[in-house]
């Protein structure tokens, strides 16, 4: 039977980490994390990965394979040309808990920060009706299974350690309520100054490692930038809200 | 012994899947103290994996539908082995549930007039199921989790609950460590919600990832509960087969709600060959009523291919022993001559996605080859129906982990609407126990001394066995000796291997640290895996029929006596007990919807 060999990362937080080659029998079909779970079970119980669904849904097994961010459990083997070490490692951007775990408790603790859904009153025959062209573009960023890979990717984050940014992630899920038909809430100024959108130059770096191929900067970011861009650098909109006396990004009654 | 963390709430739930959520929303809108504890990552349960969606009898798609008649399916879909009163308040209460997900910003695909669409499913007579696309436990478990971080819950990521604490009787609170240090945890509380799921891990092929490995029930039996009906395990008829890689995992039954068909090598579209008599006055006879049915004639009915989900994965049994299968093992499953290429995508992307990435072929121009994986638990702790209370005073169930509700079989879109219908029971139900209760039960040093001891024995009993080998032969038991059909002779061998199994787990080797270290997490699963293993076999051998998710060979008939009586197991003196109890009579007024 082929083989492959799969190089992975093993270390803790505590020191540098080595790489180490396991020899992996290679199979029809077979994925990076059946690879990582015959590891497991027969050279190293104490391999640490995550995973759940192991069906590109629940967004647990991201890691970098060959230097790119992925799903473990989306990626062939066969992909990868035969005869070359297969490299997993964790993601990057991440503190390292060990081997392929990494800590993402950043990306729960800027969502808690993000205002929550506020949704108007329900219709007179108590629905709430809308039209499925209006949530199309919303269920495009529903899509998003958090696995965190943008976040990993985006060289705001990675490169220049910007804490001030929330990510990619964030400018995904504010877009989801900003442009819910629902949703009552201004989430302008926060978007500009806690969440720090005017920091991301559109690289598009997220967009090509999202595994579900939501297209972050031009459908989430671009329009966010837009809407903070109108609301407090349009000198012509200023002095009309200053006129009317409202506020930036304040919704329209409709 | 070890120095443990201890935190102290009112009500403390735990798994954070749909029941788990919706439980701890509910009791924090008590006004108590809720703590959630979580095996994965927040948002990563076994919720997120469901695809078809949630049934409630909304009426926006057919005005026909009503509870009455959701409950009627419901009961009929379980072979009315449920109890009657959780599938009334389930088909009651489900249509505010979904609404409810709406208020807090779910976006289900919608009616032309702008209301939620519904679609159709396996054994509900009408298009019922909220949905969006094929990834509507994605939107369930996203929207529950954005509600529940701003409600003051406190959320315990990648922790392992292992024991339940009690004071007396009583429940006070539960054991277990931090997957990340190994550090133990005490939670210290006046009432615990189970809201673990189910046991498919237990089976080799399943649709199911490894926290499903029983942790609630088993839990729960050791506390002194009851667990019933564990001898219905739900084989979802249509798991992907090929390549071998993706073996168990689920295809939607929405495929064949949106008008996929099943068909054998011949070609033939056998399951009008295997219509049960109950269900033959509304099901379509021939194709051509089918294809009526399809195209929105209201007066033809239902096609075969969406029978129950029991019926389904036995006629495929039976087409691939007759010689009729498919390469793989399995039969075909064609949406591609059904729908065009733009609808299939729009509805079923991630089954589109899915077979591409991983299986290399294109769902809009080719069938998918398909066959039962273990999917479900009918089965579980036995509740109260009103408030989701065991036996045991201040410990609650909801969700997979909880029985009654889904009789033998269940019908698909009834999970994630019995995990809103009944979290939103226990937390309500959990939180009022703990403010009647004045004082908080003490806890008690030995127990938790002893589960420490439980925890740190793989390291130091000095075992030669791997754990993964173990988990692999329990599963491997299973299939052979518990799986979708059996026999006395079968079950009553699988208890003996399973004896072997236990004493190989007693001599676990585990390496490494405490810290992160999944060789020892799946070292202290196992335990859990056999208990319900010992109550699917022993609950098994014990009815002598045929029913939904249980199919005896030396049984084959359905027995008018045994529709009146649920299996029960639970612990006596170190041993499991199994017997039947009496299932509540259904009243007269319900009894004539049916």
């Amino acid at each position: 039977m082929a083989e492959a060999i799969l190089q992975v990362f093993r270390g803790t937080q505590e020191g540098e980490g080595t790489y180490q080659d396991y020899p992996v029998p290679l199979y029809e079909g077979m994925v990076v994390l059946d690879a990582v779970h015959y590891v497991q079970a027969h050279y190293a119980n104490d391999l640490a990965v995550r995973w759940n669904c192991k069906a590109g849904k629940c967004g647990s097994c991201s890691a970098e394979v060959n230097g790119k961010p992925r799903l473990m459990c989306m990626t062939r083997m066969d992909q990868f040309p035969e005869g070359h070490p297969i490299r997993v490692e964790p993601m990057r951007r991440f503190p390292l808990i060990r081997d392929l775990v990494t800590d993402v408790s950043r990306n729960y603790e800027i969502n808690k920060r993000i205002q929550p859904f506020t949704p108007k009153p329900r219709e007179a025959d108590g629905t709430y009706r809308m039209q499925q062209y209006d949530i199309d573009r919303l269920q495009e960023f529903h899509k998003c299974i958090e696995c965190f890979l943008c976040q990993d990717v985006c060289h705001v984050l990675r490169d220049h350690g910007r804490n001030d940014f929330a990510g990619p992630r964030f400018m995904v899920r504010i877009a989801s309520l900003a442009m819910h038909p629902l949703d009552t809430a201004n989430r302008l100024g926060e978007l500009r100054d806690a969440f720090g959108i005017g920091l991301c130059n559109i690289t598009k770096c997220c967009t090509e490692v999202c595994p579900e191929d939501i297209h972050i900067t031009d459908n989430a970011i671009i329009p966010l930038k837009e809407r903070v861009a109108g609301a407090f650098y349009d000198p012509i909109a200023w002095v009309w809200r200053f006129v009317r006396g409202k506020k930036a990004g304040e919704r329209q009654a409709d | 012994m070890d120095r443990y963390e201890t935190h102290e709430h009112d009500v403390i739930v735990i798994g954070a899947g749909g029941a788990g959520l919706r439980a701890a929303i509910e009791a924090a809108a008590h006004g108590v103290s809720v703590g959630l504890i979580c095996k994965s990552l927040l948002g990563k349960a076994h919720t997120v994996m469901a695809e078809g969606g949630i049934a409630a009898a909304l009426a926006n798609t057919d005005p026909r539908d009503n509870w009455q008649v959701h409950f009627r399916d419901t009961m009929r879909g379980g072979k009315m082995l449920n109890n009657w009163r959780m599938a009334q308040l389930h088909a009651q209460e489900s249509p505010d549930r979904v609404n409810e997900l709406e208020e807090w910003g779910a976006l289900f695909d919608r009616t032309e007039d702008g209301r939620i669409l519904q679609r159709n499913f396996g054994g509900h007579r009408y298009p019922r199921l909220a949905h969006v696309g094929d990834r509507t436990g994605l939107e369930m478990i996203r929207t529950l989790q954005n509600h529940a971080i701003h409600q003051g819950i406190d959320v315990y990521m990648e922790c392992t609950v292992s024991h339940l604490l009690k004071e007396g009787d009583r429940i006070s609170g539960a054991f277990g460590y931090w997957r990340e240090t190994g550090v133990f945890v005490v939670f210290h509380a006046k009432a615990v919600i189970l809201a673990t799921g189910g046991v498919g891990k237990v089976y080799g092929v399943t649709s199911n990832s490894w926290e499903y490995t029983g942790d609630g029930q088993t839990m729960a039996y050791m506390a002194g509960a009851e667990l019933m009906d564990m001898e219905f395990v739900q084989f979802h008829p249509t798991g992907m087969i090929w390549p071998l890689s993706v073996r168990g995992i689920l295809v939607t039954e929405g495929v064949r709600g949106d008008g996929g068909v099943l068909l054998n090598n011949k070609g033939e579209r056998f399951m009008f060959n295997y219509i049960p008599e109950m269900f033959a006055a509304e099901t379509a006879d021939t194709p051509e009523e089918a294809k009526r049915w399809l195209e929105g004639d209201r007066n033809a009915r239902r096609p075969p291919d969406l029978l129950t989900r029991d019926v389904v994965a036995r006629a495929i049994r039976a087409e691939v022993l007759a010689g009729r299968g498919s390469p793989h093992g399995g039969v075909f499953l064609d949406i591609a001559n059904q729908r065009d290429a733009e609808t299939i995508k729009r509805k079923l992307p991630s089954m589109y996605h899915q077979f591409k990435q991983l299986g290399d072929l294109d769902i809009t121009t080719q069938p998918m080859e398909v066959g039962p994986t273990c999917h479900y638990i009918m089965g579980g702790v036995r509740v109260d129906a009103e408030t989701a209370a065991t036996c045991v005073p201040g410990l609650y169930a909801a969700g997979e982990v909880a029985g009654g509700m889904h009789g033998s079989n269940r019908l698909g879109g009834n999970s994630l609407s019995d995990l809103l219908v009944f979290g939103q029971r226990a937390g309500a139900a959990a939180a009022e126990y703990a403010r009647r209760l004045l004082k908080i039960p003490d806890i008690d040093a030995q127990e938790v001394e002893a589960a420490a001891q439980y925890l740190v024995a793989p390291f130091e009993q000095g075992g030669t066995e791997n754990p993964y080998a173990v988990m692999q032969d329990i599963q491997q038991c299973m299939e052979d000796h518990a799986g979708i059909v059996r026999t006395k002779e079968e079950l009553e061998r699988g208890l003996v291997v399973l004896e072997g199994l236990k004493q190989r787990a007693r001599h676990i080797k585990v390496s490494g640290s405490r810290h992160y270290n999944p060789g020892w997490h799946y070292a202290i699963d196992l335990r859990a895996m056999l208990v319900v293993c010992e109550a699917i076999i022993r609950s098994a051998i014990n009815r002598e029929e045929s029913r939904g998710g249980h199919t005896r060979l030396d049984f084959p008939e359905t027995e008018d006596a045994l529709e009146t009586v649920n299996t029960v197991v639970r612990l006596q003196h170190d041993h499991m007990i199994c017997e039947y109890v009496r299932r509540p009579d259904v009243p007269e007024d319900l009894r004539k919807l049916l």
